[in-house]
């Protein structure tokens, strides 16, 4: 176990930034961390990186414990804080030198950790220059190699895409998940496709509780039990929509058949089915049974967008 | 207690003094104020002596100790790179005594040219080496207090401003104790003027090192530095 979370709860003074929640993240997983502005992930994330102590409950980072082993955890954990601080004075070798020295690598292997990040982030024409002239761009790629300059066996990713343009995002993304296969990642966004490109496993925060917990397919699929599959096809001699409904719903698994557009033969219809059953082959054989003419069929899955909207939507409104 | 931690961040701190225009334009100012109240008086009082610079250099660093220490804590907090430093296994006080260490060897650099007026002055008279010495000990010490004072200014707020008005305002005041002596009761005047910071300077600007004296310098740089890493501390309660 990389992260064990238990019962942590902040207060900023009288509002409760993160309320009793609990989770654990195992070693070489890449969590996504998802939730509107202002749920509570950055909150988290300090508490996991030593920043912020809890009110109450306890963080163990690869076994020791923020309050009794402090120093031990910050020198096993890499973190990329939100908008991504730099000394903008500085330039991008000395800044990752300092970085590593106060990481605590040993003397003779300062140089080479330096050398390695800046050819892993691709810093190599850049490495002269202040990071007050950088790009954005560069600019996150510097705080991922400080994150990991010291060769970290847990990663904190506070919003790593944030501000990026679209090319940039990309590259971001595909380094972390290279980054991913070694080491225990958390990120955290509020982008969904970020999260569904890059992670195995999502947690959605809102109000400082969890709300979701899982891999994104079970999230995708728990929330409706069971899955939406639309068809469309050309019935013979414009029978009405009632005949063909009668039949569909003769198959066991489908629960609901809904009508969306009708014109001549042509009709187009979604059935909703109980969960975990493909029907797909027993609607191919009743069109064949019948002599319908399949026009098109497909499986539509909860997009993570609607996962998200229904579990953080505001309750008071 | 990690020297390395200490020395890293001492060296970075050192290195963005002299990268940027702060620590040219601090000593440079220094001098040429310095320098005229020196030179003014040198040649109307006709003695071979130093005791314009260490009159006055006191009186300058009310305005120096805040201005060079100002951006040290509360940069690093506006802008966040202070959270990048507080979740590196470094402890704070290792960070304070760092960027404490790194104000001072400034200001000793900006010290350091007035040897110039010692040589000057004893090419022109006989001048007493001992009050010199304990002179330069006694500035040394004087600007370890101010500037420990300014560090915790410092580390109160993220607005350079207010870090540099609430220096001043503490320096002020320890600096002005031992000259409103004479509008206090006696009760709690011999209390105060052992708060002063002139009153035991002018001890050592004498030539003589009492150990009270240092004691007094001392816990006083101590305790500023402890209060400043208290407020580093206090973000985590």
């Amino acid at each position: 176990m990389s992260i064990l979370v238990s019962n942590l709860t902040k207060f900023y003074g009288d509002a409760k930034a993160v309320d009793d929640i609990s989770f654990e993240v195992h070693s070489g997983e890449i969590l996504g961390f998802l939730g509107p502005n202002g749920a509570g992930k950055t909150t988290t994330m300090r508490m996991i990186t030593c920043y912020l102590a809890p009110n109450a409950g306890s963080i163990k980072v690869e076994g020791k414990d923020i309050r009794t082993e402090s120093v031990e955890v910050r020198r096993c954990v890499g973190y990329l804080p939100e908008q991504n601080p730099l000394y903008l004075d500085m330039n991008v070798l000395e800044y990752l030198e300092y970085t590593a020295q106060l990481q605590g690598v040993p003397r003779q292997s300062v140089p080479r950790r330096v050398r390695e990040m800046v050819d892993v982030c691709a810093l190599g024409e850049m490495k002269h220059k202040d990071l007050g002239q950088l790009s954005k761009g560069f600019r996150q790629r510097v705080g991922l190699a400080a994150a990991m300059i010291h060769d970290p066996k847990v990663l904190i990713l506070d919003e790593p895409t944030s501000g990026l343009d679209p090319n940039q995002i990309v590259e971001i993304r595909s380094l972390i998940q290279d980054i991913g296969k070694q080491k225990t990642v958390v990120l955290s966004t509020h982008i969904l496709s970020e999260v569904q490109a890059t992670s195995n496993r999502v947690i959605i925060i809102n109000r400082g509780k969890i709300v979701a917990d899982g891999p994104i397919e079970e999230l995708q699929r728990g929330l409706h039990g069971g899955e939406k599959i639309t068809l469309e096809v050309n019935v013979p001699d414009a029978q009405p929509f009632t005949v063909v409904s009668v039949q569909v719903k003769s198959i066991p698994a489908i629960e609901s058949v809904n009508l969306l557009e009708e014109r001549d033969g042509v009709k187009k219809f979604n059935v909703g089915t109980s969960s975990g059953v493909d029907v797909r082959p027993e609607l191919f054989k009743l069109c064949v049974q019948k002599g319908w003419t399949l026009l098109e069929m497909h499986r539509e899955q909860t997009s993570l967008e609607d996962i998200f909207r229904q579990l953080t939507a505001d309750p008071v409104k | 207690m990690s020297f390395d931690n200490i020395r890293y961040i001492f060296k970075k701190e050192l290195r963005s003094f002299f990268n940027s225009p702060v620590a040219y334009i601090v000593i440079v100012v220094f001098l040429v104020i310095l320098g005229w109240f020196f030179t003014s008086s040198l040649f109307l009082v006709n003695v071979a002596t130093m005791r314009t610079v260490f009159e006055m250099t006191p009186f300058l660093l009310l305005f120096f100790a805040p201005a060079i220490t100002m951006r040290l804590i509360s940069e690093e907090k506006k802008s966040g790179t202070l959270e990048l430093l507080l979740t590196k296994p470094v402890k704070e006080y290792e960070i304070v005594i760092g960027k404490f260490l790194a104000a001072w060897t400034l200001y000793f650099f900006a010290l350091l040219p007035t040897l110039s007026y010692y040589i000057t002055v004893s090419f022109l008279g006989s001048l007493d080496s001992g009050p010199v010495i304990g002179g330069y000990l006694g500035l040394l010490f004087v600007g370890a207090v101010f500037l420990g004072i300014s560090v915790f200014g410092s580390s109160i707020t993220e607005n350079q401003v207010v870090a540099f008005i609430v220096s001043f305002l503490i320096v002020f005041i320890l600096f002005m104790l031992d000259k409103i002596l004479l509008y206090v009761p006696n009760t709690i005047a011999s209390t105060l003027e052992y708060l002063s910071i002139d009153y035991h300077f002018s001890n050592i600007a004498r030539g003589v090192i009492d150990t009270r004296d240092v004691i007094y310098y001392l816990s006083a740089v101590g305790f500023t530095l402890l209060l400043a890493t208290a407020a580093l501390q206090k973000r985590r309660w």
